[in-house]
């Protein structure tokens, strides 16, 4: 039961990230709701490698005989996270951008494309 | 060293690798940025044609990373392969060559649509990461690989729909829509990846194709991966980023940008053919897309006939056509699991479906490209703002003719060509899909002829007096669209032998596309 844990975990982050995206007007808060979600999906993918007792998959440094925890998940971590953090970098100069133009980060007052 | 098996990685290396070098060419000159991408671009579609002749001659590619040889797929002893590996089969290849293709062009127009704004190497440099992310959602075999390549395209092209915001607001506001869309997306796709290397330890699309069971965890992870896809490819409901991304972005961008909706819109279909195939409830799944495709076609371009700015409009036409590509290929999806009626009009639909991406991708790149040279012109996209243009640009006019006529399917240009077999073939799946199909091309043609009405036609009024052709390079980009449209139109069976029916056949055999790279039949 407590190793299923870290996937409630997951589900609490995207549900919070996805609950911050639609009921959220302001834009900064929409990208942290988009953080929430990749930090769930970086949860999981971690979650999915963790093998209780192993150590880290460093193969000349493991003592013989003990298991190692897969290495795959967490280079699939490491690279989203990189990514997220583009990605985050890139809203927040948006959002800076609009904040220029239009004064405020309200997205009700945002909304000079429609149609 | 011989070079000719490392074709696959050239095309995508080359661009990466032009990208990093061109701000330093910047300081040089502030021309050669732009000459440069041009070359490059240009490289890489002589590649992608040479890997293509090789797809169709000697059958599908693979190369893969870090390994002795290209072609060694299975280190010895493993049964799964645990490099990444591109695997290029003839729908990889098939949308490949529409990238590389609106890629080059788009750079060739912008040496002059672009020419006096600020930060030009930035504009190139991502213009270069951008074609580098669809290639590279197109050509890899490997799911995590294509998450990677989704993000890449998706921050370039949000780079470059907002590189006006320095002056205008409304980019920005574009930009911010289509980068909340995109990285949902994104992430959801990789929550699926998850999914599958949790049950199956592979992310090897061949290989995942092979172990898949169909599980109540896959059906949750296509549930998840279908509607995000479907969204990114600008399908109805998920359609509202769209027409603001396409209207804002800069004219060749917004060219750049349908190809890289239709790499999604090829995930899509790599996913459920490719990954699921008869594996899943294909009558299901092929009717959820079909009525995508259906409410795309029909609110597409219903909202397109009211709209005023030209670039908006073609935006909502966008829409519209993607849904002819959905409807095509989702026919064939519903009969997957049904021989008889699959040769029957099944593969018939799914070519047309897919022969429509690509000619969608040139009459509407072409289109966009004539919205941009009337802005670039006239300073506007407001079409009450327009009128008797085509007094002064004669050039612009024919080839928004062709396009216009290409779009509503007026023979003898491409758009007629796929349409006819979409028609045809929707026809004895279901007669009432085909009708819905043919009233929205009618709708198209009205709603173009308004366009040309309003922007071409009428006296010439005094505040564009001044107003003359486009400059050469905007020209040649739009001629050889035009002479695309009209050789597809002309001699579609030279195409659909040679190019779509192989990539339609390899969307359908998903067993030949695990053995290319696990071997066994």
């Amino acid at each position: 039961m407590i190793s299923n844990f870290p996937y409630i975990a997951v589900i609490v982050f995207i549900s919070l990230g996805i609950y911050t995206l639609i009921f959220n007007k302001n834009l900064i808060k929409i990208a942290i709701g988009i953080c929430l979600i990749e930090n769930g999906a970086n949860l999981f993918l971690i979650t999915l490698g963790y093998k209780k007792g192993a150590v880290a998959p460093i193969y000349t440094m493991a003592p013989a005989g003990q298991s190692m925890v897969l290495p795959t998940p967490q280079a699939l971590t490491l690279t989203s996270i990189v990514i997220g953090l583009a990605t985050t970098a890139l809203i927040l100069s948006v959002a800076m951008m609009i904040y220029k133009h239009y004064g405020t980060l309200d997205t009700d007052e945002v909304r000079r494309l429609r149609g | 060293m011989n070079i000719l098996p490392h074709l696959p990685i050239l095309i995508i290396a080359l661009p990466l690798l032009g990208a990093f070098i061109l701000p330093l060419l910047n300081r040089i000159n502030k021309k050669v940025p732009g000459i440069f991408s041009v070359l490059i671009l240009g490289a890489s579609l002589f590649f992608t044609i040479l890997v293509a002749i090789k797809v169709m001659t000697v059958g599908p590619q693979v190369y893969v990373f870090g390994a002795q040889s290209t072609g060694f797929t299975l280190p010895s002893g493993l049964k799964f392969p645990i490099r990444i590996i591109f695997e290029i089969d003839a729908m990889s290849i098939f949308m490949g060559l529409i990238t590389a293709m609106v890629s080059f062009l788009g750079a060739v127009y912008s040496l002059t649509f672009i020419q006096k704004e600020e930060g030009l190497d930035k504009y190139y440099a991502l213009l270069l990461l951008l074609t580098v992310g669809m290639f590279g959602m197109e050509l890899t075999g490997d799911i995590f690989n294509f998450f990677v390549f989704l993000e890449i395209a998706s921050i370039a092209s949000v780079a470059l729909i907002s590189f006006q915001a320095l002056y205008k607001g409304e980019p920005a506001e574009a930009g911010f829509k289509y980068m909340v869309v995109s990285s949902i997306s994104a992430l959801i796709v990789l929550f699926a990846v998850g999914i599958f290397y949790g049950q199956y330890d592979v992310l090897n699309l061949a290989a995942l194709a092979r172990l898949i069971k169909y599980s109540q965890l896959d059906k949750i992870a296509l549930g998840l991966m279908v509607p995000v896809l479907a969204m990114k490819a600008g399908a109805v409901p998920m359609h509202m980023w769209t027409p603001d991304a396409y209207s804002e972005a800069p004219a060749p961008i917004t060219m750049i940008l349908v190809a890289a909706s239709q790499a999604s819109l090829y995930a899509l279909f790599r996913v459920t053919f490719t990954l699921y195939n008869i594996q899943l409830n294909t009558l299901t799944v092929g009717w959820v897309i079909i009525i995508f495709g259906l409410l795309s076609m029909f609110i597409g371009v219903t909202m397109a006939i009211i709209q005023k700015d030209i670039k908006r409009l073609m935006a909502y036409h966008a829409i519209s056509q993607t849904g002819y590509m959905l409807l095509g290929v989702g026919v064939g999806l519903a009969v997957l699991a049904d021989p008889v009626a699959l040769q029957k009009y099944g593969i018939t639909a799914m070519e047309g479906g897919i022969f429509h991406i690509m000619n969608h991708a040139m009459y509407k790149g072409l289109l966009f490209l004539t919205a941009g040279a009337l802005f670039y012109r006239t300073g506007t996209r407001d079409l009450n703002h327009m009128g008797g243009l085509a007094h002064s640009m004669k050039y612009t006019t024919i080839f928004f003719i062709i396009g216009a006529a290409a779009i509503a399917g007026l023979p003898p240009f491409n758009g007629f060509a796929s349409k006819l077999l979409i028609y045809e073939s929707v026809y004895r799946f279901n007669p009432i899909l085909s009708i819905i199909a043919m009233v929205v091309s009618i709708l198209t043609l009205a709603s173009f002829v308004k366009v040309f009405h309003s922007a071409f036609l009428g006296p010439k009024l005094p505040r564009y007096k001044e107003v003359k052709e486009v400059p050469t390079s905007m020209v040649f980009a739009m001629a050889v669209l035009s002479g695309i449209i009209i050789f597809f139109g002309l001699f579609p069976d030279v195409i659909i032998k040679n190019l779509v029916h192989p990539a339609a056949m390899s969307l359908i055999e998903q067993v030949k596309y695990s053995a290319t790279i696990l071997g066994g039949m």
